[in-house]
């Protein structure tokens, strides 16, 4: 499992009909149960970010699976139209941010 | 449930690049034209778009022509491609580009507003949100788009397309689409061999793994002429992460082994293939593992390729981040990747003619799903989406009014129970189980990465019995709910591609392609062996059929075509 939703970030996107990470995940990987999302299919998940960009409550976090090495930095993505901020964060609480755009 | 018929004048199968840009144009060139799209995800982030990219592979900078561009594809596919599809595809790529420009992309530029060139072929962009680009365009021309729903298989009436059978997993709707005209733009194949990675990390992999072939599969079964499945695509990626390497290469980056030597130079003829093969082969020989050694990095430059590879591949900028390597001496390990059945890298695909109709009427293909040209790429499928949507408009303008009043209720009823009879069933397999025994077969007896990428008669034909046996076995598949069967029905299309794969695979007896199609017992290769293998699936027999079709050259098509090819690109505008 690459993506993690923190359950208690997510509000289920009530604007919405379905949640913004469930409607835009090129796998079809994400389900909201009641009014929270959950990943469905951890194993399946491609890493590309797709949802973890079009979460409004930044409730989405990328991380590398243990099994290509991953020590838990959490990437979580800011967007608006004109630039993207990538904010990496580390176990040891340190931080690295990309601008782009 | 609920069964829900409707009608549209064009289907458009595949919302990704050359699907968005087929229903786009089909739109510009007849406005009163009802185009549908169906996409299995969300056209706002589906298919190898998803995450962005950072360049155009295929672009005719100052000095290249389509001649020349059919010239470097030729070459580096050892002589064997379709030059007529090629050409007319370096015909269209500055044009496309441009337009993509129109809605949006952000291309990079040099201080006179030239766009800025990373190797003669290809030029850098800013292309995280490309597929938003797209998806965004294509809901300003009026293109009705069906979201989450998945086709099936092709609707096929008296010997045409006419449609497909589709399934939005999120309704619980099983669709009917009656169509004058279908484009099939679905994508190339990943899954059918074993992955790199395994675990929860099984899908980090280069092609989304979400393209599983249903294009494929559905022509396969339809009877369509198919080609040069044989051509596998192995790219050649930055290990754990299946980062592309593209940006490390054109950022100065060499090809070292162990020993830090730099192995390319041992061979004289180097074309995409060959690095790969050249780095399989020291693996193989005990002098890897092999790195991509960009030297010292400065600053700068380091948070410049970090920038970049966001916009495409978050994964390995945070592999980096994750593991605070300081990137000042950059030296990525680089490996071959799973073989991915794509016609937009290699050739693998339906077999088409110039105006992308495929050999079942009715039907046309563009993009990685379709044959003949490798090499295309982004643009390269905008060219063909074009090219087919504007065929397409023609041909439908042709049928009578009154053709969509099918009489189809039989087909509806067997295609509704054969989902129905998998969703009932008490108990049986579940996919995922049955996916891991076709990729075991695959990777072990028809040249998985594990074996080099190496073929043998012997062990092909041993897959050739296993893979039976597990179709057999596919019968016994079971969903609990739409989005099951839908695992379900993707491994069913990567059974369909595995089989034709290795009819072709164990036909051309040669090696043309290093690595891609590596024949151990037939290692040269040999002139009289350029020619396509293509093949068709008996409907009646289910058996599949090889046909050989002889290779031509651009001069030799232009002879024989019926109306002069200059015709043909002023009609179409290229
Ligand atoms: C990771 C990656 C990076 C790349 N980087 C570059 C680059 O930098 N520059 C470049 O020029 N090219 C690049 N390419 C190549 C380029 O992206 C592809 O050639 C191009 O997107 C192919 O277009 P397509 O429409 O055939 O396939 P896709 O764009 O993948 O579209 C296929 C669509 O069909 C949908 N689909 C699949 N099955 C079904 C079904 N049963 N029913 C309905 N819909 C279905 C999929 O969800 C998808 O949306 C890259 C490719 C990948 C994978
Ligand atoms: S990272 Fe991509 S594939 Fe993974 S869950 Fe998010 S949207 Fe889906
Ligand atoms: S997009 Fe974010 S807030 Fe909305 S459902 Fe998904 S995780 Fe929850």
């Amino acid at each position: 499992m690459a993506i993690k939703i923190d359950q208690s970030i997510c509000d289920g996107c009530p604007d919405y009909q379905e949640g913004r990470c469930e409607r835009i995940c090129p796998g079809n990987l994400i389900e909201k149960e009641g009014e929270k999302a959950e990943m469905k299919r951890p194993a399946e998940c491609w890493d590309c970010a797709a949802c973890v960009k079009a979460c409004p409550r930044n409730a989405i976090s990328l991380y590398l699976p243990e099994e290509v090495g991953g020590r838990g930095t959490k990437l979580k993505v800011q967007q608006n139209k004109k630039r993207s901020l990538w904010i990496f964060d580390r176990e040891d609480g340190s931080r690295k941010v990309y601008k782009t755009g | 449930m609920e069964k829900k018929i409707i009608k549209t004048d064009l289907l458009v199968i595949g919302g990704g690049a050359a699907g968005c840009y087929a229903a786009v144009t089909a739109r510009r060139e007849d406005p009163e034209l009802k185009v549908t799209v169906i996409e299995k995800a969300h056209i706002e982030r589906s298919g190898c778009l998803a995450a962005g990219i950072n360049a155009i592979n295929a672009y005719l900078n100052p000095g290249e022509t389509p001649e020349s561009y059919l010239h470097y594809v030729k070459n580096d596919s050892y002589g064997l491609v379709r030059d007529d599809l090629v050409y007319s595809i370096g015909r269209g790529l500055n044009k496309v580009t441009r337009e993509v420009e129109d809605w949006g992309l952000k291309i990079l530029k040099d201080e006179n507003g030239n766009y800025l060139k990373r190797s003669s072929r290809s030029i850098k962009i800013e292309g995280e949100n490309f597929k938003e680009i797209l998806a965004a365009k294509v809901e300003r021309s009026g293109v009705q788009v069906l979201n989450k729903t998945a086709a099936l298989n092709y609707i096929k009436k008296d010997g045409r397309i006419c449609g497909a059978f589709a399934l939005n997993i999120k309704e619980d709707k099983f669709y009917v689409i009656k169509a004058k005209a279908v484009i099939c733009a679905t994508g190339g194949a990943a899954g059918i061999y074993e992955p790199n990675n395994s675990g929860q990390a099984k899908h980090k992999m280069w092609y989304p793994p979400f393209n599983t072939g249903a294009g494929y599969a559905m022509g396969i079964r339809a009877g369509a002429e198919m080609t040069t499945f044989e051509m596998r695509f192995v790219a050649l990626r930055v290990k754990d992460v299946i980062a592309p390497t593209g940006s490390f290469a054109f950022a100065g980056g060499q090809q070292v082994n162990e020993q830090g030597e730099e192995y390319l130079k041992k061979y004289s003829r180097i074309t995409t293939a060959m690095r790969l093969y050249a780095t399989v082969r020291e693996n193989k020989e005990g002098r890897g593992p092999c790195y991509l050694d960009l030297g010292h990095l400065e600053a700068e430059k380091k948070e410049k390729l970090a920038q970049s590879l966001l916009g495409m591949c978050p994964g390995i900028v945070l592999k980096w981040e994750d593991s605070q390597s300081d990137l000042s001496e950059l030296k990525v390990e680089i490996e071959g990747t799973e073989p991915y059945i794509v016609g937009g890298h290699c050739q693998s695909g339906y077999w088409i003619d110039l105006d992308r109709s495929t050999s079942l009427p009715g039907l046309f293909a563009a993009g990685d799903v379709a044959g003949g040209s490798p090499k295309k790429y982004v643009t390269g499928a905008f060219v063909e989406g074009e090219i087919a949507a504007k065929s397409a408009v023609k041909e439908i303008a042709e049928l009578p009014q009154n053709f969509l009043n099918l009489n189809i209720s039989e087909l509806i009823t067997n295609e509704y129970q054969r989902v129905k009879s998998v969703l009932d069933k008490p108990e049986g397999i579940e996919a995922v189980r049955l996916e891991e025994k076709l990729q075991q077969i695959m990777e072990n007896y028809a040249g998985g990465r594990t074996q080099y990428y190496e073929l043998e008669a012997s062990k092909l034909k041993q897959a050739r019995s296993k893979l039976k046996e597990l179709k057999n076995e596919s019968k016994m598949l079971k969903a609990e709910s739409l989005r099951d069967f839908l695992a379900v029905q993707e491994l069913l299309e990567r059974i369909d591609v595995a089989e034709v794969l290795l009819e072709h695979l164990l036909y051309r007896e040669e090696t043309r392609w290093p690595a891609y199609q590596s024949r151990v017992d037939f290692s040269e290769r040999k002139k009289e062996w350029r020619k396509f293998v293509n093949s068709r699936q008996n409907p009646a027999s289910g058996e599949i059929e090889i046909i050989e079709r002889e290779y031509k050259s651009l001069e030799e098509y232009a002879a024989f075509a019926s109306r002069s090819q200059e015709d043909f690109y002023l009609e179409y505008n290229l």
